[in-house]
């Protein structure tokens, strides 16, 4: 064969693979490159966080607006501190809103949604929500209702 | 008594001479600096080796993909969590089946290939010959051969991995009923790209390093006879295919402990 097709075929299989990357690195693993970015930070306290792992969507209204960043035990106050990258461009969360863990389906991932509070004052980076909503624990949940039943 | 120890010990001694022969050659072949004159000669065999292998690897990579789907839905829905189905798949596929398959296919198609011609080449004189014109042959048959496997493994086991995450939607998706919206986005959470999708992409490379460097050996050391090139072809995909298997257990197995 030519080597000019040669040459042309091999190209096109370069490029087929590096398509094939890029899928797997966008479409299929979820890679952002320029996340970080135009975030910012907001702290959260919960009582219980069993289920959240760093990299948690964080939504409002079932729209994921950000993510969880890290989970940290705090010591003086026995509950767990998560720090939540929010998108820049949602600006407008007002300061009494609440942060629950709720999850997706029966044996979903745990996320954290957001409620929008009343208040005109908007969250910035680095504040915290203070009114929260722990994750809810199916096993808890069975025991109370098995011991409702007695 | 004696003639059972010498035996033993004569076997030991000829699997060291080989293996060490084989480090050799690696060596040599690689150890030159890339001549942009043999660039051509690393297109040419990307061609043998990577492009002529795509069709097979992507039509076996949908069939996996596909039957996959299909297993580990009939599975999931017993559990009521068929929406799972992308992340199972895409997990699987990256990290373990694209990988490993697509390194089989590739011994078996490209490997037994490069065998029977550098045993060829060898048995007809074509090395010796070459070496008489002052033609270094691990420069101008080995070296190319050994880059094309080592650049075309990993694209082949991306594309498998790609087509078979499209096989098992399709049949998971439009066929099973299993939504669309959560077969995607529970994969794009669940599947990170350091953690799961580059342990692949190193799993097959070391993979087409193996096989490619199996198969140059194999042609390259064979007796110069018919029936010498049959068995090192037959060796070849025996070798290459087992070494795959018992490899990856390992690659894994170092990979999950960093």
């Amino acid at each position: 064969m030519q080597m000019r097709t040669i040459e042309i075929v091999v190209g096109a299989f370069m490029l087929a693979g590096l398509i094939s990357l890029g899928i797997l690195a966008t479409r299929i693993s979820g890679f952002n490159v320029d996340g970080e970015t135009n975030t910012y930070t907001v702290y959260a306290s919960f009582e219980n966080v069993s289920g959240l792992t760093v990299r948690s969507k964080v939504s409002i209204a079932g729209v994921e607006v950000g993510q969880v960043a890290a989970i940290d035990y705090d010591r003086n106050r026995y509950d767990a501190r998560v720090r939540m990258e929010i998108d820049g461009s949602v600006d407008n969360i007002s300061v009494d809103s609440t942060a629950a863990i709720l999850t997706e389906g029966l044996l979903g991932g745990k996320y954290i949604g957001l409620s929008i509070g009343a208040e005109d004052e908007f969250l910035e980076d680095g504040s915290e929500i203070t009114d929260t909503q722990s994750a809810i624990i199916l096993e808890e949940l069975i025991g109370q209702f098995l011991l409702d039943q007695f | 008594m004696f003639a059972y120890l010498r035996l033993l010990g004569r076997q030991t001694l000829r699997l060291f001479a080989t293996m060490g022969r084989a480090g050799r050659l690696w060596w040599m072949a690689i150890a030159h600096k890339p001549d942009p004159a043999n660039f051509s000669l690393v297109v040419r065999q990307i061609y043998q080796l990577g492009v002529l292998s795509v069709v097979i690897t992507v039509l076996s990579g949908f069939s996996i993909g596909a039957v996959l789907a299909l297993q580990g839905y009939n599975q999931l829905v017993r559990y009521g969590s068929e929406s799972a189905l992308g992340l199972g798949v895409a997990l699987v596929l990256v990290m373990e089946i694209g990988p490993v398959v697509s390194a089989l296919l590739f011994a078996g198609r490209a490997g037994s290939a490069v065998t029977a011609e550098i045993g060829l080449m060898k048995a007809t004189e074509q090395l010796t010959s070459m070496e008489m014109m002052g033609v270094d042959p691990l420069r101008r048959i080995v070296s190319p051969r050994l880059w094309a496997g080592f650049i075309s493994m990993p694209l082949l086991a991306m594309m498998f991995s790609v087509v078979g995450i499209w096989g098992a939607a399709l049949v998971g998706v439009e066929w099973l009923g299993v939504y669309e919206g959560a077969f995607w986005s529970t994969m794009s959470e669940g599947v990170d790209f350091v953690q799961h999708v580059l342990k692949g992409i190193i799993k097959s490379i070391c993979f087409g390093l193996v096989v490619t460097w199996i198969a140059v050996f194999q042609g390259y050391d064979s007796e110069p006879t018919s029936e010498g090139i049959a068995d090192a072809t037959t060796r070849t995909v025996v070798f290459s295919s087992v070494s795959v298997l018992v490899l990856d257990f390992f690659l894994t197995l170092m990979m999950f402990n960093f």
